[in-house]
């Protein structure tokens, strides 16, 4: 890595508890739970876009909402600027909050029903003190104008919107508090096809404007490709691989990004992929595999693979993979399944 | 839903709520100015015209001390509707408070709050309340304090499972990942969101307030005679059952209508405070 990064995570891990009943706890059974991170550790660098894809229930968005601090990590710590998150409180929690912002997924359940969008605006300006009280009614027009909405909007209340509108207010309120760092958690995945493009555009277009950094959270392959620099592939809470976006698709040098490339649709069918790079389904994250996570699914385990599991190691400039099949996808020695 | 913002709807006001609102109206404002509307005096005997049966000089017949029924009745509008807003308010701001913070918190709070719900609601409403009473002493003051102690509960747990609900949706994450306090986003995100069940309960709560008010009259341990209240005076009636009915059936007729007006209201801003999303 050569410049530090601006946030760095290192080996975070969240459970959820599940409820356990009296028997079980009486007989001493550990207390079930949702293993949803399992150390994951990786770099965002300032005013790069990093990529975060992986299956549903990997651990996308509960990295995501860890790293705004909607949850906070049983294990491992998140550094922003070299100080760790989970001691903020306080004015320095929200200074932080300020600087660090979320766009949710669900257009529909993330803007308050009862309050105009003025008033959405107006409360992020007023409680971080972005302007003086006289110039939030300029303040909200010149926002509602960065994301392409009339200004007549501040006046309509969430429901009177469309989803790709929704999300655009979404993003206007995450911008009011000028943030350096914005989480997107599958910012489209609930809009059409056609809406997808116009608000990833608007995004990348605010990147370079506003030079902010962008954690994209999805499970669409190929937008990700589009828009981000780095992209680490998450699987059962855990990143395994990370790379520079066009490193990381030309080669993946883990069986699972192979699987989850072979996986997306093709259109030429004379490329259609005939071997299945994965079997199975995703293992419970209650009970998670020893050794590997993905040895249940991997069509090349090993015996080690069952019983250790293997770190991030570096398989070329930039481009880290966890897999013990050290020359897997190295261009030289092809492996095949 | 079209690229432009749909153009809003002229708000119409749904017909309940106008019939509702109209009958509580009527009654606030005669509640208010009695003696404009009663035609004697409450309180004034008459012994020449006892138990006398409807007749244009007296609509609602006179009671046993020869008392207009119509007067007392309109008379009984002023603590009537007193008992409908006293007894109820309390209930419903101190609960929607309790039930709110203890909603958002969860946990210890929560399970603590359950058990005080379940002591609650173990003994009929009625009978808790005639027990206060009867510990501090019969009359109104008593009675609110006695529904207070006991009404608030039911709010609170309206309360607090729409709050349970409402902050798990994503824009209560969107304040905490603003950095608002935990107050600001209790009362000024998710209470708007989730008062709309407790406000409904309350307008049939001043209805059932009104009939508990009238149960205590009735008891002796709410309204003191001679004061004119519709409990008091359709206790005053019982006797007279068979012979003057109309000294209890007026005054019922009163709580009827009163319930009617109160319930209407409610069902009506049921579906103007509908959330749209």
């Amino acid at each position: 890595m050569t410049d530090a990064g601006m946030i760095t995570v290192e080996g975070i891990g969240k459970r959820f508890a599940l409820p356990q009943g009296v028997m079980s706890r009486l007989a001493g059974h550990p207390a079930p739970a949702v293993h949803a991170l399992n150390g994951v550790s990786l770099q965002i660098r300032r005013g790069e876009t990093l990529g975060i894809v992986g299956e549903s229930g990997c651990g996308k968005s509960t990295l995501a909402r860890c790293l705004v601090r909607l949850h906070d990590c049983d294990d491992g710590r998140i550094l922003f600027e070299g100080q760790d998150i989970a001691g903020l409180e306080g004015p320095a929690r929200r200074a932080f909050n300020r600087r660090v912002q979320m766009i949710f997924q669900d257009p529909f359940s993330s803007l308050n029903p009862r309050m105009k969008v003025r008033a959405i605006l107006g409360e992020a300006l007023s409680v971080h003190r972005m302007c003086p009280a006289a110039d939030i009614p300029d303040r909200i027009a010149a926002l509602l104008a960065l994301v392409r909405l009339n200004p007549d909007a501040a006046d309509r209340y969430p429901h009177e919107f469309s989803g790709g509108q929704r999300q655009r207010i979404g993003i206007a309120r995450a911008l009011a508090v000028e943030p350096e760092v914005l989480v997107a958690d599958e910012l489209v995945s609930a809009l059409d096809v056609s809406v997808q493009a116009q608000v990833v555009n608007l995004l990348l277009d605010l990147q370079q404007r506003l030079n902010l950094t962008v954690v994209f959270v999805a499970h669409d392959l190929r937008l990700v490709r589009h828009i981000s620099h780095r992209v680490a592939v998450m699987y059962l809470g855990k990143v395994v691989e990370i790379g520079a976006t066009e490193d990381l698709f030309a080669a993946p040098r883990h069986p699972y990004t192979r699987a989850l490339l072979d996986a997306a649709p093709e259109l030429d069918p004379e490329r259609r992929s005939r071997q299945v790079a994965a079997r199975g389904e995703l293992p419970s994250p209650i009970n998670l595999p020893q050794g590997c996570l993905f040895h249940t699914r991997c069509p090349l385990a090993l015996d080690r693979c069952r019983t250790e599991r293997p770190e991030l190691t570096d398989r070329g400039p930039q481009h880290q993979a966890a897999c013990h099949l050290a020359d897997f996808g190295a261009p030289s020695t092809e492996t095949t399944a | 839903m079209s690229d432009t913002a749909a153009p809003r709807a002229r708000m119409i006001l749904p017909r309940p709520l106008i019939i509702g609102g109209a009958i509580l109206l009527a009654s606030v404002v005669v509640g208010l100015f009695p003696a404009l509307f009663a035609p004697f005096d409450p309180n004034a005997f008459d012994y020449g015209a006892l138990l006398q049966a409807p007749s244009w000089a007296h609509p609602m017949g006179t009671d046993n001390f020869g008392r207009d029924v119509l007067s007392r009745v309109i008379h009984a509008y002023t603590i009537d509707m007193q008992i409908a807003v006293f007894a109820t308010i309390v209930p419903f701001v101190f609960g929607t408070i309790i039930g709110a913070l203890v909603g958002y918190a969860g946990g210890w709070a929560e399970a603590l709050f359950g058990r005080i719900v379940d002591a609650v609601i173990t003994f009929p409403f009625l009978v808790l309340v005639i027990a206060i009473v009867s510990v501090l002493g019969p009359g109104l003051v008593n009675m609110y304090i006695a529904v207070g102690v006991v009404g608030w509960v039911f709010y609170a747990r309206i309360i607090a499972a729409e709050i349970k609900v409402q902050k798990r949706l994503d824009y209560a994450d969107a304040g905490r990942a603003m950095g608002y306090t935990h107050l600001r986003i209790i009362f000024r995100h998710l209470l708007p969101n989730a008062i709309t069940p407790a406000i409904v309960y309350w307008m049939t709560d001043m209805a059932l307030a009104i009939l508990l008010g009238s149960s205590l009259g009735y008891l002796g341990l709410g309204a003191q005679p001679p004061a004119a209240e519709w409990g008091v005076q359709i206790a005053d009636g019982k006797n007279f059952m068979a012979t003057a009915w109309w000294i209890s059936v007026f005054p019922g007729l009163a709580i009827v209508l009163t319930g009617l007006g109160f319930s209407l209201t409610g069902d009506g801003l049921a579906e103007v405070l509908r959330t749209k999303r």
